[in-house]
């Protein structure tokens, strides 16, 4: 479903990826670990072309992401294509960015009806199924100022939702979190995986990437270190740096 | 003693007894409150004593057709110029962001020209530009015109008026709105971009509406203080509030009453908008926690019914809670 060759994203002088390649599968849970300012982050945003990239390139069902390829050139895509383009990408952001003049349930039934042209009440009766689905169903008229940070990012994961994603992207989801506020937003993240929507997640829950990721990627100074199956990379990691990080973390 | 002095146990199945303790003298305000009231009588006594105030000519031309008409004309120069202003505001503040340099040039040239001259320089221009384009004319640029009209004949004084006021008022009024849009979170951009959202939509939708949090209460000034520029259109001879007035006192040489019922009305005005603006901003501050203030004479009524024990108006409700 997504696939990244040599991607490289420079801010200034500063190398922040330094040619990541890899590939998620439909209904794929990736897991990217790695230490803060190892570009993770970064890469998240260059899926959804929120970070333009400066070189290599990233598929997302074959398309390319932000641009169109005729003959050898690249033409960058006319803003409401890349727009066509995050339809399909759910995102959820480490500090909820949910709208705050907007209710929960007018949070959610944006996109679908100002994106999507989905009818009010069509919007309406599924925000509630998704306000349900995060264990919420009885907040749709609160103001996110009167939410908790987890019952937020429930409400944003619920938004992402809504204009039915085939990809969803998770930024460090738990980590503006308290800590008793974690657990309630990796529930509804493992019950999306266990629906078998395609995820990428950065994380630094390591719990999670065991019980829920298909595959963890190691991620420092801007290139992959390793990647794998949890298990094998938790227990038997083979890279010095890897070893070291997850030394601190575990 | 040692016994009372002790904390009282954590558990105690009782409900505390409420402090009542002598409360601490306050010389200070006592003397400033006095001085106050003594300056404020013999103000009002002079005012209501001086005959030259002429409070009965006050009276006589409060509510006069020409003072009334004066009236309605200042309240619609204020309106249109601050739609006029706020409509170019918003304009110039999304072009000041934009990312083509010579939309921002010509955004920046626009504000350095019209912020940067007196607003009564730019209503007398306007005034006379008939003498600089005799004829205004609407066609293909560097071709054919299409329709002419006579300048003298299109910008009557009122026109002038609006021209001036609104268009100097557009150059305020988009650094208020930039400002407004500078304070929305950049995070909501980017959230409104991922659900594929476009610029337009999510500045309509999103940002703007944020951002009024911040553009309303400067705003609030800027009508206000529109609503008294009004006056400044006296010197193109149209009959707003003030020329109203200098027209009546031209003749009847009342200046200091007619002068006050001018005033009156000024007043008037501020009050009523000072009260509209409360509401308003109530209503964009909905979906944040902090309550809007209470205005200043909700906080006397406030402090004047809890004075006299009576329970103070619910007007710190917090809105949308």
């Amino acid at each position: 479903m997504v696939k990244a060759e040599a991607v490289h994203k420079r801010f200034g002088r500063n190398e922040v990826l330094n040619g990541i390649t890899l590939e998620v599968a439909a209904g794929e849970v990736m897991c990217l670990l790695g230490p803060s300012g190892s570009g993770k982050s970064t890469f998240l945003r260059c899926i959804n072309h929120l970070e333009k990239i400066n070189s290599g390139r990233i598929w997302i069902d074959g398309n390319l992401v932000g641009y169109r390829q005729r003959g050898d050139r690249l033409h960058e895509l006319r803003e409401r294509d890349v727009a066509g383009e995050r339809e399909q990408i759910g995102m959820v952001f480490q500090r909820f960015n949910l709208f705050g003049h907007m209710t929960a349930e007018q949070n959610i039934i944006e996109a679908p009806i100002r994106v999507a042209g989905t009818k009010r009440d069509v919007a309406r009766t599924e925000a509630k199924a998704l306000m349900d689905r995060v264990g919420l169903g009885d907040r749709l008229d609160a103001y996110p100022a009167q939410l908790s940070g987890g019952q937020q990012q429930r409400v944003a994961i619920a938004r992402a939702l809504a204009m039915k994603p085939k990809l969803m992207l998770f930024d460090e989801p738990t980590s503006a979190l308290d800590p008793e506020l974690v657990g309630e937003v990796l529930d509804v993240m493992r019950s999306l995986a266990a629906d078998g929507m395609t995820m990428v997640v950065v994380t630094h829950e390591t719990g999670f990437a065991k019980e829920v990721a298909d595959t963890v990627v190691f991620i420092d100074d801007g290139v992959v270190v390793e990647s794998g199956d949890p298990t094998a990379v938790f227990e038997n990691p083979r890279h010095k740096r890897t070893q070291a990080f997850l030394s601190k973390v575990l | 003693m040692a016994e009372a002095d002790q904390p009282p146990k954590a558990a105690a199945s009782v409900a505390p007894e409420e402090i009542k303790a002598v409360p601490v003298r306050r010389p200070g305000r006592l003397i400033a409150g006095v001085l106050i009231v003594i300056v404020a009588a013999a103000l009002i006594r002079s005012v209501a004593t001086n005959p030259r105030f002429g409070w009965g000519t006050v009276g006589e031309y409060l509510f006069s057709p020409v003072v009334l008409d004066g009236l309605v004309k200042t309240i619609e120069l204020t309106v249109i110029s601050m739609v006029v202003g706020i409509l170019i505001g918003v304009v110039l503040a999304v072009m000041r962001l934009s990312p083509n340099p010579i939309v921002v040039a010509a955004s920046g040239f626009y504000i350095w020209l019209f912020r940067g001259t007196p607003v009564l320089v730019q209503l007398l221009f306007w005034n006379f530009i008939a003498a600089l384009y005799p004829v205004v004319a609407l066609g293909i640029p560097f071709g054919p015109a299409l329709i002419e009209f006579n300048a003298n004949n299109l910008i009557t004084p009122f026109v002038a008026a609006l021209l001036g006021l609104g268009l100097n008022e557009g150059a305020y009024m988009s650094e208020i709105v930039r400002a407004g849009l500078l304070s929305v979170d950049e995070g909501q951009e980017e959230a409104a971009k991922a659900l594929g959202m476009r610029r337009m939509q999510t500045m309509r939708r999103i940002i703007l509406p944020q951002a009024m949090r911040v553009i309303i209460p400067p705003t609030g000034n800027e009508t206000i203080g529109m609503l008294k520029t009004t006056s400044l259109v006296s010197v193109l001879a149209y009959t707003e509030l003030l020329y109203a007035v200098q027209l009546i006192y031209a003749a009847n040489y009342k200046q200091i009453p007619l002068l006050i019922v001018a005033s009156i009305w000024y007043l008037v005005l501020t009050t009523i908008l000072s009260i509209a603006q409360y509401f308003i901003e109530r209503h964009y501050g909905r979906g944040t926690a902090r309550a809007v203030p209470p205005t200043l004479l909700m906080r006397i009524w406030q402090s004047f019914s809890t004075w006299r024990h009576t329970t103070p108006p619910a007007i710190e409700q917090r809105h949308g809670l």
